[in-house]
């Protein structure tokens, strides 16, 4: 292997380059809407995000102050205008050129004198500072309008965060949200742990008539669609007085987890070493104590891979929480519901759809970059080989 | 009371109870119904032994058969029966199959569920194969197969806005916002397009988000296959002079095809439940309607459970073959 790839360095080249790519095409997505989740929305449609990374040129157009409030008396009936052009607050960026009309966009630098005709001139400086003379005629009604070439910086804003999650006057804010979602995953991916690992624990290492067709049983239900569950367990739900809430949710997280978690954890623990536990059992351990004492603490690592894929998937569900745990009240909506409902009412906002999409995608990224070994391990087991 | 709150204390109870129904359990197993003393110690000790597995499975039998084996009986008799006034149901035979079946909605949710199912596990396992090659001996090849599997973390919902903002489409006057339209202009095309609305062109699009988070699912678990694959078989066939790419379709691919098998079946699997990118995409409309989708329409909007249910089995009964498979392979493992 290394030393097919290491043979020539074309090939080395070639396959460096071929990776670059297929990352950046992987990455290209995630990475406009993380980048546009700092723009304003004006800045959005004014420009794709891939341009905002960099200094760009842009035309500002600008109109000098009022002549008619601002202008100065110079005497032999000549009038001057005096200011920035910027207004008050320095400007970020770099004027390059400038014109006084369209049709002569970029015609001066900065710093040259632009002649308007009949003595009337226009003179603008590289910090925007201007002069404007001329005649009573002409330094009166409307202001001159001015076209600056300009580069402007990469100019990013934390607006869009403060807006989602902060502002209590924005009625489709992230936040509740954010904490109902909280609330379905924690609960509905603790509980199946627990129940799970008695279970696989039991089809591991206990010796029971049924145990092989119990194993088959799990195996199956792997692969059922949860689709077929929703509307006999919504009936269920309703007639057993549930109804639609988060302890339904929670039920129906648990009972859909739970094949996967089994399965996960059973073919780990039959691995751990038959020696360990026919010791304890000499000296006298019962099989609730060898599983408390020794196996769980051996199986930390399927525990913490189920765990992940457990949060993940409550975390990202829509499906299992629509038909679950909504109701007509919208009091218990999660992240991905409100992301559905912004699709429909802010489908062009873009800045409060990127935003509120990155802060439901912001959790999973973060458990999924720090636990990324345990989630590996989890995937390699849990693949029915 | 406030939902975290709330939260809080399901856990606590949620946790106690398991908790203590286990450690009570076995405890009253133990000390009250089969002493392990007196006359009897002995046997009530194997008694206690043949009662405790079941203790131990016994809530997650409760769960899965509440939760998994009793639906699916539950859905077969809803498709065979039709809701009547008040709460009552007649049952109706095939009707519900029969009338779904002359549905132009359904058969175009069946020729796209196809579609997915040819196009999307395919795609998915050969680009993972590509990745995990590829990186393979790479220096940073670990930091690229991170990227190339993180979108595993994101949620179809988010990867749905992720790729609407790609397929954007703004007014020819104006600077395009979405990097597709960007590129095609750019590349010579005429006018931006609306990628979505373009039937049948439109469900590759869709299907592109499922292969976009997929794809490091493959990776992981092909490349994990590759590492095994055993030197010497490399060196043997590099001895003999095999190029590149003899070597990778002639000794590595053989000889990871069970593993190959396996990934395709679970994105299959993924691929026919698939529902979340359809539904807040387009939703169905423009020719990209999806079984599930399809599903949802008919049990929630439209409140025809007969027709759902029976629009669930259909799922269920394109997955039956793989769940037959993979029982067939766990039995012949565990022998």
């Amino acid at each position: 292997m290394d030393a097919i790839a290491g043979r020539k360095p074309i090939v080395v080249w070639a396959l460096n380059i071929s990776v670059v790519l297929l990352v950046l095409l992987w990455l290209f997505p995630t990475l406009g809407l993380f980048v546009s989740s700092f723009r304003t929305g004006d800045q959005i449609t004014a420009s794709g995000w891939w341009s905002s990374l960099f200094a760009s040129e842009q035309t500002l157009q600008i109109r000098a102050a009022d002549p008619d409030d601002n202008r100065v008396d110079l005497g032999n009936g000549r009038y001057m205008v005096e200011g920035n052009i910027f207004g008050e607050e320095a400007f970020g960026g770099e004027m390059t050129a400038w014109g006084t009309s369209s049709r002569n966009l970029g015609a001066n630098a900065p710093g040259d004198t632009a002649d308007l005709g009949d003595g009337e001139t226009f003179t603008l400086n590289a910090d925007g500072t201007y002069v404007w003379e001329g005649d009573d005629d002409q330094i009166s009604g409307r202001a001159q309008r001015v076209f600056v070439d300009a580069t402007t910086p990469p100019d990013f804003t934390l607006q869009n965060y403060n807006f989602v999650l902060f502002d209590e006057n924005n009625s489709e804010g992230m936040a509740k949200a954010f904490f109902n979602t909280l609330t379905v995953v924690i609960p509905a991916t603790i509980i199946p742990i627990l129940i799970a690992a008695f279970a696989a624990y039991a089809l591991a290492w206990m010796d029971f008539p049924g145990r092989a067709i119990l194993i088959a049983i799990v195996v199956g239900l792997l692969v059922v669609p949860l689709q077929l569950a929703l509307i006999p367990l919504l009936s269920l739900h309703n007639a057993i007085g549930i109804g639609k809430g988060y302890l339904g949710v929670w039920l129906a997280h648990t009972g859909f987890g739970l094949p996967l978690a089994i399965y996960l954890l059973r073919n780990y623990m039959v691995g751990l070493p038959r020696d360990i536990i026919e010791n304890a059992k000499v000296d006298g351990a019962t099989d609730f104590q060898i599983f408390t004492k020794i196996i769980l603490p051996l199986s930390f690592p399927a525990l913490a891979s189920f765990a992940i894929f457990q949060f993940l998937w409550t975390w990202n569900d829509l499906l299992v929480a629509l038909v679950f745990l909504i109701d007509a009240s919208g009091q218990t909506t999660v992240m991905t519901k409100q992301i559905v409902e912004l699709l429909g009412t802010r489908g062009g906002d873009w800045e409060i759809l990127a935003t509120s999409a990155f802060v439901s995608i912001a959790v999973p990224l973060a458990v999924f970059f720090a636990m990324q070994k345990y989630l590996v391990r989890g995937l390699l087991a849990g693949s029915v080989k | 009371m406030h939902p975290a709150l709330q939260g809080l204390l399901t856990i606590v109870i949620g946790v106690g109870g398991c908790v203590g129904y286990f450690y009570s359990a076995n405890l009253f197993l133990d000390k009250v119904l089969f002493k392990a003393e007196g006359p009897n110690a002995g046997r009530n000790i194997n008694r206690a032994n043949m009662i405790r597995p079941w203790l131990f499975l016994l809530p997650a039998i409760i769960a899965l058969g509440l939760y998994l084996a009793y639906p699916v009986v539950a859905t077969l008799r809803l498709s065979f029966l039709e809701r009547l006034p008040g709460n009552e149901f007649g049952f109706v035979g095939f009707d519900n199959y029969s009338k779904m079946f002359a549905e132009p909605k359904f058969i175009e949710a069946m020729k796209n569920n196809v579609l997915w199912l040819i196009i999307v596990p395919a795609a998915a396992t050969g680009f993972g194969l590509l990745a995990a090659q590829l990186t393979d001996r790479l220096s940073w090849g670990n930091i690229a197969k991170s990227i190339v599997f993180m979108p595993m973390a994101i949620s179809f919902v988010g990867a749905a806005v992720i790729f609407k903002l790609v397929y954007e489409a703004r007014p020819e006057d104006v600077a395009q916002i979405g990097i597709l339209n960007h590129l095609y202009l750019v590349f010579g095309g005429a006018e931006p397009q609306q990628w979505l609305q373009i039937p049948f062109w439109n469900n590759l699009f869709l299907m592109v988000v499922l292969i976009w988070i997929q794809t490091g699912f493959a990776m992981v678990i092909l490349s994990a296959a590759l590492r095994g694959i055993p030197e010497e078989t490399v060196e043997a066939a590099i001895i003999d002079g095999a190029n590149p790419f003899q070597i990778f379709f002639k000794i590595k691919i053989p000889q990871i095809m069970s593993t190959i098998v396996v990934v395709w079946t679970t994105i299959t699997i993924a691929t026919l439940k698939v529902f979340d990118i359809v539904f807040a995409m387009t939703n169905g409309q423009w020719e990209t309607q999806v079984l599930a989708n399809y599903m949802y329409d008919k049990l929630f909007r439209a409140n025809d459970w007969g027709m759902g249910s029976a629009s669930a089995m259909i799922i269920m009964l394109m997955v039956t073959p793989i769940l037959v498979w993979n029982v067939y392979n766990a039995r012949k493992e565990m022998r």
